[in-house]
């Protein structure tokens, strides 16, 4: 067994794990955050995006000791203070996600394409960056546009989101 | 229209919890003391099995337990099922093969169950599953359907000795025969339907529970219809009667048919819980999923139309080999026959129609309803044949088409069905519109100056949805009804809790059930809770599939409300001392007809709980009512899509360039949800006609089993859709709802191949239509053209 500490979601953590436990299994079975969800086991589907030290990590393929001194957030740590982030509230308002298990990876993806690609992005450009996340449900037009609208509402002085 | 009634695009009442990582899946569930399953799988697709030995494996650390199919049958559990029989021409029922939940004796595909070993942690099961010694016997495989069907092929179940699972046929042979004999033209097609992966993106997963005290079992499990799951396992697997097994499918990631299955491992899982005395969970992986999750499609189809001299359709002929893999699955039977060939008169006056249809055994995954089911493979068959008729004609295809649609309602096709309504040159006005298709030939012209390729592909779909009239099912060899059940608990402080026998795995039933309920009560949409997916909460029901949670399970629920209401009027005629008859509700108010007396719906609530204004002989107090709907008919959703793409002919990549969708789904509940639906159907179309594929080697091996073989629509393999409507209310149920969910699956392929074969100078291509197939394509088109 492995000690390893991090901060997930502003809380310090310090657990023994076997050093063969993922980032994802570390936040799903030791800290019970479920938000973060398993799909593929090979870094393809993206529905178990964090953010480690600020970037988009796959964390079924991320050891969890790799991560020791880090700061992570997952999908429950989003919201502050109880308000969601904007890129939730996209989410909803432009029914970016139906069955809902692809969402936490898909808004983690797409908070992580905002803060390197800024607020203003093309229906290109956010179809080339969504390329890591797989969604069976939507056919990814609502995603789309929720990501759109979702990165002019991150935007600074924003204050709510336009539905179209 | 209200703003979160019928018609409204009210938001979702469940997002809340998915966007904020609160949804409650199944893997995300932990039972106290819970160990974990893990499948000993086949790694052979045809093998006998002279011996198990798991002593090793039982010796290794953390391990609760290790069984095999001899523990199972000791127990008398029973083998899983295929609920539909299914007779072949002469009569005979279908050679269904034992389908133990774990091998005895034999293995038939390649991920077939072998062992379970539930140990403390996944990775001790995994470790101590590689300890089990099998000594397998290898047998020939046979993959291949027309090599199954092979003299001297290998016998996959003995009660099927030529591979042939039934050879069944629909139709008037001797009146298609006539009219092929005064044919002026016949247009021939020989196709294949790819097999595909359903590939919901939460996988399977089960956890089986065992109380001692109360010999009652609870399995929480990743399923379409809970009711239905628990009663193969009570009255056919006979795992514990029906009131001793609770089934609870709570938020479930998709579905799309995969999931309505009885599968091995949940069975396993459920039955082992006692036999080790923990709750036993097992989650699949990827991987696991490709090999073991019932695949889709597969057909090879030869298909003939006959036409006059004008071009109107006088008869179709269809042949078809559909490949139902080692075992039949729940419903597999159904899908290539009843939910295929009653489909293949499409929108089209077709006086004769007949098809046969063989079902084949091979060493593959079983294969059973996926997305569409039997309509996205008839509707293929129709839409490419119309299409090259067409051409063969020199016609227009839309003209084409417009010539040969059903106008008169209702109308009564060859092949068991009945439409009822439907205008379908409106939807392919409402197309042609949309995507400007009088302007084609000039957008035709710019791509070819720039070296590319443009075509364009229509689909006029239809298809049979609100699935389905009990007694007309039973009557084609389902062993269950299709209605659904509904009740309305209401509270007697007014708000409301719907059970309903309708399962959501995506649909958003948590919204669109309670728009009815706030159109028909009244009362503000954060009142009302929908409640599915436990069999100790929902009383029965048959669960989501065959887009029949609108149309069956909403109709239900209306009947609940109208009884309801019914006796709320009642009891505020006792409260408000007023005849029954002078009780009128409108707007969530109950008023004395002509004076000002009212009393709100929860003031009637509270009254009907109280019980103080009436005698509990005259009226029973509390305000719940409940109802069962049977659909009278099927209701038949239309539409048409058309696809626009320019190919490179340099490297054979397809690009989408517009897609139009007028679908025809008659009254629609919350058009926001509806069009979501219509986008991700699209998906899964273009995915099957240009990127997916599953693929077994010849011995047997499935190579397209990761994310990383198996080709899954990304965001930037498609376009934004242009998604329109039209609306001819259905007339066989109370609310007028067709159903939405399968319509973009079923149309989208036949319009992205016969846009492709279209740009292609009418080479055909096979699907899936990747880079190189079309590449391919282009290059003999260019030689042809060259030669001409």
């Amino acid at each position: 067994m492995t000690t390893v500490t991090m901060t997930v979601n502003g809380k310090s953590v310090t657990a023994n794990v076997d050093p063969r436990t993922l980032l994802s299994q570390f936040v799903r079975e030791n800290l019970r955050l479920t938000g973060t969800h398993v799909g593929c086991d090979t870094s393809q589907c993206g529905a178990c995006v964090v953010h480690v030290d600020g970037r988009a990590v796959k964390s079924c393929t991320t050891l969890a000791v790799s991560c020791d001194g880090s700061s992570v957030t997952t999908i429950e740590g989003l919201a502050v203070d109880g308000a969601l982030h904007p890129m939730q509230e996209a989410f909803r308002e432009h029914h970016g996600l139906q069955c809902g298990f692809c969402t936490p990876g898909m808004i983690m993806s797409a908070v992580d394409i905002v803060n390197r690609k800024g607020n203003a992005l093309d229906e290109h450009t956010i179809r080339e960056e969504l390329e890591g996340n797989i969604c069976r449900c939507t056919g990814y037009h609502n995603i789309v546009k929720a990501v759109e609208a979702g990165a002019r509402a991150m935007a600074p002085g924003a204050t709510s989101i336009a539905a179209e | 229209m209200t703003t979160t009634g019928i018609g409204a695009p009210v938001r979702r009442k469940e997002d809340f919890r998915f966007i904020t990582g609160q949804g409650r899946y199944t893997d995300d569930i932990e039972r106290p003391g819970q160990a974990h399953a893990y499948f000993l799988r086949s790694p052979h697709a045809h093998a006998n099995i002279r011996s198990i030995d798991v002593s090793a494996a039982r010796a290794m650390p953390g391990v609760v337990g290790v069984l095999t199919g001899e523990d199972l049958a000791k127990d008398g559990v029973g083998g899983l099922i295929c609920g539909w029989m299914i007779h072949s021409k002469d009569g005979s029922p279908m050679k269904a093969g034992a389908h133990p939940a774990l091998a005895v004796g034999k293995v038939r595909y390649v991920g077939d169950h072998v062992a379970v070993v539930i140990a403390e942690t996944l990775a001790a099961a995994k470790d101590a599953a590689e300890a089990i010694v099998v000594d397998y016997e290898t047998l020939a495989p046979v993959v291949d359907m027309n090599a199954a069907v092979k003299p001297g092929a290998p016998v996959i179940h003995d009660v099927a000795s030529d591979n042939v699972v039934y050879d069944w046929h629909l139709g008037d042979k001797a009146a298609t025969e006539a009219a092929f004999a005064k044919a002026k033209h016949v247009a021939k097609i020989d196709l294949v339907n790819n097999r595909l992966v359903p590939n919901p993106m939460e996988t399977r997963a089960a956890i089986g529970e065992y109380d001692a005290g109360t010999e009652g079992y609870t399995l929480y499990t990743t399923s379409q219809n809970p009711h239905v799951a628990r009663l193969v396992l009570s009255a056919f697997i006979g795992i514990a009667p029906e009131h001793k097994l609770r089934v609870i499918a709570p938020d479930v990631g998709g579905g799309f048919g995969s999931k309505i299955f009885i599968y091995a491992e949940e069975t396993v899982c459920v039955w082992a819980a006692k036999k080790v005395g923990r709750p036993v969970k097992w989650t699949s992986d990827r991987t696991e999923a490709f090999l073991s999750d019932a695949h889709g499609r597969d057909h090879i189809t030869h298909a003939e139309l006959a036409l006059d001299e004008r071009g109107k359709m006088l008869a179709m002929r269809v042949k078809t080999k559909a490949n139902l893999g080692a075992y039949l699955s729940t419903f597999s039977s159904c899908v290539p026959t009843y939910l295929y060939a009653p489909l293949l008169s499409g929108q089209y006056d077709i006086p004769a129609i007949y098809c046969e249809v063989e079902g084949i055994y091979t060493n593959t995954a079983p294969v059973d309803a996926y997305r569409g089911a039997g309509r996205p493979e008839a509707t293929f068959v129709v839409e490419r044949i119309v299409e090259v008729a067409a051409r063969e004609l020199g016609q227009d295809p839309a003209a084409f088409r417009r010539k040969n649609f059903v106008r008169k309602f209702p109308h009564q096709t060859p092949v068991i069905m009945a439409y009822d309504t439907g205008d379908y040159a409106a939807s392919l006005d409402k197309a042609l519109e949309l995507i400007d298709y009088k302007n084609i030939g000039k957008r035709k012209r710019e791509s070819a100056r720039a070296g590319k390729l443009r075509g364009i592909g229509f689909s006029a779909y239809i298809e049979a949805c609100g699935i389905a009239p009990s007694a007309a099912v039973g009557s084609l060899g389902a062993g269950v009804g299709l209605w659904e059940s509904a009740e309305v608990r209401v509270n007697p402080v007014g708000t409301v809790e719907v059970l309903t026998g309708s399962h959501s795995h995506g649909q958003g039933h948590e919204t669109t059930f309670a728009q009815l309920v706030c159109e028909r009560l009244g009362i503000p949409i954060d009142q009302v809770a929908i409640v599915h997916g436990d069999t100790d909460k929902v009383q029965f029901g048959m669960g989501t599939y065959g887009s029949r949670s609108g149309a069956v399970g909403m109709s239900a629920l209306s009947k609940a409300l109208d009884k309801v209401i019914a006796k709320a009027k009642k009891v505020a005629a006792y409260a408000l001392e007023a005849s029954d008859a002078d009780i009128e509700f409108k707007d969530g108010r109950f008023s004395v007809a002509g004076t000002d007396k009212s009393l709100a719906f929860g003031e009637v609530a509270l009254q009907a709980y109280i019980a103080h204004k009436f005698s509990g002989q005259d009226l029973e107090p509390g305000l719940k009512e409940g109802a069962f709907y049977d659909p009278t008919n099927f209701t038949f959703p239309s539409g048409v899509h058309i696809c626009e793409l320019e190919i490179d002919p340099d490297t054979g990549v397809t690009k989408i360039d517009r897609w139009v969708a007028v679908d025809d789904f008659g009254i629609v509940i919350n058009p926001m949800i509806v069009e979501g639906q219509v986008h991700g159907g699209i998906a899964q179309g273009v995915g099957q006609a240009l990127l997916e594929g599953a693929h077994y080697d010849e011995t047997g091996q499935l190579v397209t089993a990761s994310y990383m073989d198996y080709c899954m629509p990304r965001a930037d393999d498609l376009p934004s859709f242009t998604v329109g409507a039209t609306v001819t209310p259905c007339p066989s149920n109370p609310l007028g709802i067709k159903g939405c969910g399968e319509a973009g699956a079923i149309a989208a392929p036949p319009a992205v191949i016969n846009a492709l074969t279209d740009a292609l100078g009418h080479e055909d291509v096979t699907m899936p239509a990747t880079p190189q197939v079309v590449w391919r394509a282009a290059r003999k088109a260019a030689l042809r053209a060259a030669a001409e």
